[in-house]
């Protein structure tokens, strides 16, 4: 049990995240340790294979305390240095962050976790003093960085309060309404740090854990409201959000945390191209004809898959920006916008969505629509977009120049799909069209890799039969 | 179907895809999209509750026609 504080004289496991036989790295996070004052992460000192967890969750133990035994890769010894962690709060939230005391009554530990026997002994797992994270894999780190969530501002809904993905994206999605800010709220550091990320207020969102403490899920929930409104501008976004004032002011400074943050690192330019989609809609419209209602298209279906051939026929479209150097993704995972009934928006993915049939994708559509809508998104669905599309057609538009969500690279936007005339072979006619946009990042591409882009979405739509 | 029956229908069809839309709202001349903010996923839930429910199939060469509720009672009433 490391000291996670001068004045922490013992700690309890609330939750391992690893179990025996599990590889870890560095900086890896081990199990969730509650102090008193918070909830906190254990980082794994190196690399190395659990071999055998000691100290059961759910066990109070004093500082010093053998947790588990990890087998080292490279074999440094035991008494390894400290790995210097940057500061747990590299973000300065918008907020005055609450301080790490205790709230409620302490959090309810869960069912300890199933213990393996013990395996060959290497070095204790014991170490140095940790620097204060909030609890949270790194995998939702990540998506909490990806979504602009805090995590030191999320309560972890997940055993012990861990936070989990479910808690960043709620968080990101839906600060509810909750104490005004003044308010201490129980939270797990990672939700914390996840909250302030995003710009979220803990006190703005609706705990989901132990005493209400707010999750990382809570946070999370409220970060893809944040995403959309983003990727989708804020028109659409106020009027869909909030009853409560707070909540609503809440989200605003949540998307305008993120917002900022993707104008201010991301170059942004933007094209727009008009495509006829007459043969599009009349291929869609004879394949629907002997269908029932249920396997009807709809042409948001051939817009995603188009946009997703195209991502991935012009890499410089498709993966993430980050750490200085863009990493186009082998997969394209379309994220696309979901405006929730209730309020914000969610942009999950649809994996791999180049690789699926019209009909996949209208089923996979509609799935995760009902999905993101009933709150029930996968954790891999909110993290794993290479792209992002929003369509305002619905909302009757003509076009939507988006905000790029960071760390992607490009977002496409369509308008409604309208009638226009339209000059084709000296003639004129009268054809369904729509304005197609594209919102991309300078530092990975330039407007004629963008232009090929679009055009080639122009292309693929031209043969709807192919996509 | 009566008049009334179809109303019924379309009322619960859009209650059931949208529980958000006040009741009020469901007036005659209100818009599907613009009014209700049923986007096209919403709207072919509509449709497929009520196919279900009323056995009315509504082809999509009818969509511009029921673009408001009362066309939507309307054709259910028609057809239904």
């Amino acid at each position: 049990m490391p000291s996670l504080g001068a004045d922490m004289e013992h700690g309890r496991i609330i939750e391992w995240l690893v179990k025996p036989g599990d590889t870890v790295h560095r900086g890896d996070i081990l199990a969730t340790v509650d102090t008193d004052k918070a909830l906190m992460d254990v980082e794994s000192f190196s690399d190395g294979v659990v071999t055998e967890v000691v100290v059961e969750a759910g066990t109070d133990v004093p500082v010093g305390t053998l947790l588990a035994r990890i087998e080292e890769a490279p074999v440094p010894g035991p008494g390894e240095p400290p790995i210097p962690v940057p500061p747990p709060e590299p973000v300065p939230p918008p907020e005055p962050i609450t301080p790490p005391e205790p709230v409620p009554p302490p959090i309810p530990v869960p069912p300890p976790e199933p213990i393996v026997p013990p395996t060959p002994p290497p070095p204790p797992l014991t170490g140095p003093p940790r620097p204060v994270h909030p609890h949270a894999a790194p995998p939702v780190r990540h998506l909490a960085h990806r979504l602009g969530v805090d995590l030191t501002t999320v309560t972890g809904s997940g055993k012990g309060g861990a936070i989990t993905r479910a808690d960043v994206e709620r968080t990101a999605a839906a600060p509810a309404a909750l104490p005004p800010p003044a308010a201490r709220v129980r939270s797990s550091p990672r939700a914390r740090r996840l909250a302030a990320e995003l710009g979220l207020e803990l006190a703005g969102l609706t705990g989901t854990g132990p005493d209400g403490a707010v999750t990382e899920a809570d946070v999370r929930r409220a970060a893809p409201a944040e995403l959309a409104a983003t990727t989708a501008a804020a028109p659409m976004a106020s009027p869909v959000i909030a009853p409560a004032q707070d909540r609503t002011a809440g989200l605003r400074r949540a998307i305008g945390a993120l917002m900022a943050r993707s104008k201010r690192e991301i170059p942004h330019y933007y094209l727009s191209t008009t495509i006829d989609l007459h043969t599009a809609l009349d291929w869609m419209q004879a394949t629907n004809s002997g269908r029932p209602v249920a396997e009807r298209l709809v042409p948001s279906a051939l817009l995603l898959k188009a946009t997703a051939l195209a991502a991935r026929d012009v890499p410089a479209m498709n993966g993430f920006f980050e750490n200085g150097e863009f990493a186009p993704s082998g997969a394209v995972h379309l994220g696309v916008a979901v405006a929730l009934r209730k309020g914000g928006l969610v942009a999950p993915a649809l994996h791999d969505a180049d690789t699926l049939t019209l009909d996949q994708l209208m089923a996979g559509l509609r799935d995760l629509v009902a999905r993101a809508r009933g709150g029930r998104l996968q954790r891999a669905e909110m993290t794993d977009s290479t792209i992002t599309v929003t369509n305002l057609g619905d909302l009757g538009v003509e076009s939507v120049f988006g905000v790029v969500f960071p760390p992607q690279v490009a977002l496409v936007g369509f308008g409604r799909v309208m009638e226009r005339p339209w000059a084709e072979h000296g003639l004129l006619g009268v054809r369904p069209t729509v304005t197609a946009t594209l919102s991309a990042d300078h530092r990975v591409s330039d407007g004629l890799r963008g232009g090929r882009f679009l055009d080639r979405i122009t292309e693929l739509l031209q043969r709807p039969e192919e996509l | 179907m009566n008049e009334q029956d179809a109303w019924e229908t379309v009322r619960s069809a859009i209650g059931q895809v949208a529980p958000d839309v006040d009741p009020e709202d469901l007036v005659e001349g209100a818009r599907l999209r613009q009014d209700l903010e049923l986007d096209s996923l919403d709207f072919l839930r509509v449709l497929e509750t009520i196919a279900a429910k009323a056995g009315v199939d509504i082809p999509e060469g009818a969509y511009a026609e029921v673009g408001t509720v009362g066309g939507l009672v309307g054709y259910v009433a028609t057809h239904g």
